[in-house]
């Protein structure tokens, strides 16, 4: 996905003399070509991530439609305070780039984790939060962040992730893709889990159980039509994301289902642990470990079936 | 922005000043801070204080307006990033003209885009909002860099207080940007020694200032930051391959004898005798 996100920068910043891309001293020869194409709005922060984000906001007040792009922790927590002032509050148009999101850099420890991005990022006003799925989503997220104007926040994987999708869907704030149709249940998959969810879906078709899978890209603001639909119609919906339950993608539908006021369908929220995973091992090894494995979905998903069919 | 519905009696500092007199736009500046804290109830009257004669300079003498439209591309930009002293802001641009004196009498009122700290577009001239230190520096250092890719001539300055050097985030852009060659960047430290509850050289080693900037890769000036002429020839002058740092030595609560150095003013508020007894000081015209 990172490969994908610097194709994309690239090919903006060759149409759009606006576009400046900040790094925090990551992407050693990935951004290459974006040098050769716009040397001059390629700036190399260092390992400064807040002056990076204030930089990046005035960039922003001035006409400038900058790109801040580093590992996921580094590009949220480490400078939530300027997120939240400069860019947020201020209103500008920049775009946050988070990569690795999630378990994505498992192995590197949690420094390298970023469990609670999602929730930071969508309390903070005038933000909008995209988790894409796929190689294809990432171009399509880019796409959707230079027509915001305001500030935008996504969090992409690593490296070679599956491409789901067969072209570049088109997206925007408070949209989602319907992947995979279903009736008994509807997994609403967040970012880089949606491969894990489209495989647990056609291991429980074999159990038969029918079931539905949505690249639930935009975290804030939800597609609460999309929501609405499935509630009304799916007895089962569950959300999966690579994050934690506190205050993720399902912490945002539940509070909209709570509001709703009707609650017919059961949900069910599979995210990470309350918990650091202080041991090694790689994004499979982890997403075990905080419960969200596609085992885990396929467990999940039937015994709360069943559970439903059971009355 | 409801100020319409706001019905503030006229201020009685609204009188105009003459640009040919820096010291009198200063004083006037100065009266009309100290009438919006009382009215507001607003503290850090002596941090706005300490800080006006660099607005003055700044302003009414150096500054250039973009020639070609109200507030555009090739403006020069002050980023006040001390945003506590708002009160000082907000009167020179009143005497500016560019906040109708009908809104700056809203002051702090329930509805008043003019908050304790500036925010976003609140007022024409307000280039960010700050309230939280150390954030000017790091965004005036992205308008620099914009305004040098659109090949505009403007220059970007940002009024810092002494308290503020101690965010890292500031020495994060004291680092970048000379590497970055910011011709157009020009920080102003309003050194009046004092944070809100200490001698700034005691809380954290701040000394030596103007050698910390220097030895970061700034070109640093130490000025009289109560002496117009020379802010506004520090101001002026443009290093051909350096950013600029002046710092400007101060008195907290300058111009009002009774506060000058007096850290009690940071948080301290006016009543009507003591409103009195400072604009009488300050030439009781009003």
């Amino acid at each position: 996905m990172r490969d994908a996100f610097a194709a994309a920068i690239t090919a903006l910043a060759a149409e759009d003399e606006r576009v400046v891309l900040l790094s925090g001293d990551i992407g050693n020869r990935m951004f290459d070509r974006f040098k050769e194409t716009a040397p001059e709005r390629f700036i190399n922060c260092g390992v400064a991530e807040a002056n990076m984000m204030g930089l990046a906001a005035g960039l922003a007040l001035d006409g400038m439609r900058p790109f801040v792009y580093t590992i996921t922790p580094f590009v949220t927590t480490r400078c939530l305070e300027q997120i939240r002032v400069d860019v947020a509050y201020n209103d500008a148009p920049v775009a946050i780039v988070g990569v690795g999101s999630g378990l994505g850099y498992a192995s590197l420890g949690a420094t390298h984790h970023s469990c609670e991005d999602l929730a930071f990022l969508r309390a903070i006003p005038n933000m909008t939060v995209f988790a894409p799925a796929d190689a294809l989503e990432v171009r399509g997220g880019v796409d959707a962040a230079i027509r915001l104007d305001g500030p935008f926040y996504m969090r992409i994987g690593k490296k070679g992730e599956p491409v789901v999708h067969e072209q570049v869907p088109s997206m925007q704030p408070g949209g989602s893709l319907l992947v995979r149709p279903g009736r008994d249940v509807c997994i609403l998959s967040v970012g880089v889990m949606l491969p894990s969810a489209l495989a647990a879906a056609e291991r429980l078709a074999a159990d038969g159980i029918d079931c539905a899978v949505v690249s639930m890209y935009s975290v804030k603001p939800l597609d609460t039509a999309m929501l609405a639909r499935v509630f009304d119609e799916v007895p089962l919906v569950v959300t999966l994301e690579e994050h934690s339950l506190a205050g993720g993608a399902g912490s945002a539908v539940a509070e909209w289902l709570v509001d709703r006021g009707d609650a017919r369908a059961r949900l069910v929220r599979l995210g990470t642990r309350d918990a650091f995973m202080h041991e090694a091992g790689g994004t499979a090894h982890a997403r075990v470990w905080h419960g969200i494995g596609e085992d885990d979905v396929v467990l999940t998903v039937r015994a709360a079936a069943e559970r439903i069919a059971a009355g | 922005m409801k100020v319409e519905t706001l019905t503030a009696s006229p201020l009685r500092t609204a009188t105009p000043v003459d640009p040919d007199d820096p010291s009198g736009v200063a004083r006037a500046v100065r009266a009309t801070l100290l009438e919006l804290s009382r009215r507001g109830g607003a503290p850090h009257i002596a941090s706005a204080l300490s800080t006006v004669d660099i607005l003055v300079a700044a302003y009414w003498y150096v500054l250039r307006d973009d020639p070609h439209a109200v507030a555009g591309p090739d403006r020069d930009r002050l980023v006040f990033s001390k945003g506590h002293a708002a009160t000082a802001l907000y009167a020179a641009l009143g005497h500016l003209g560019r906040i109708p004196w009908s809104t700056l009498a809203s002051f702090n009122e329930p509805g008043s885009p003019l908050q304790e700290h500036p925010g976003p577009g609140c007022a024409p001239g307000v280039e960010l909002a700050t309230g939280s230190l150390g954030h000017g520096l790091p965004v005036a250092l992205g308008m620099a860099e914009a305004i040098r890719l659109r090949r505009s001539p403007a220059r970007v300055f940002v009024l810092m207080s002494d308290g503020e050097c101690n965010e890292g985030s500031v020495w994060e852009a004291a680092m970048l940007a000379p590497a970055r060659r910011l011709t157009n960047l020009c920080v102003v430290v309003d050194f009046n020694k004092w944070q809100a509850t200490d001698r700034s050289r005691d809380v954290m080693a701040i000394d030596p200032l103007a050698e910390k900037w220097r030895s970061f890769g700034w070109s640093a000036t130490e000025v009289d930051g109560h002496d117009i002429d020379e802010l506004v020839a520090a101001l002026s002058s443009v290093p051909a391959d350096a950013p600029t740092a002046i710092v400007a030595h101060t008195t907290k609560g300058a111009g009002i004898s009774f506060m000058e150095d007096d850290n009690n003013w940071h948080y301290r508020q006016l009543d009507d005798e003591t409103l009195d007894r400072a604009l009488e000081e300050l030439g009781g015209i009003w």
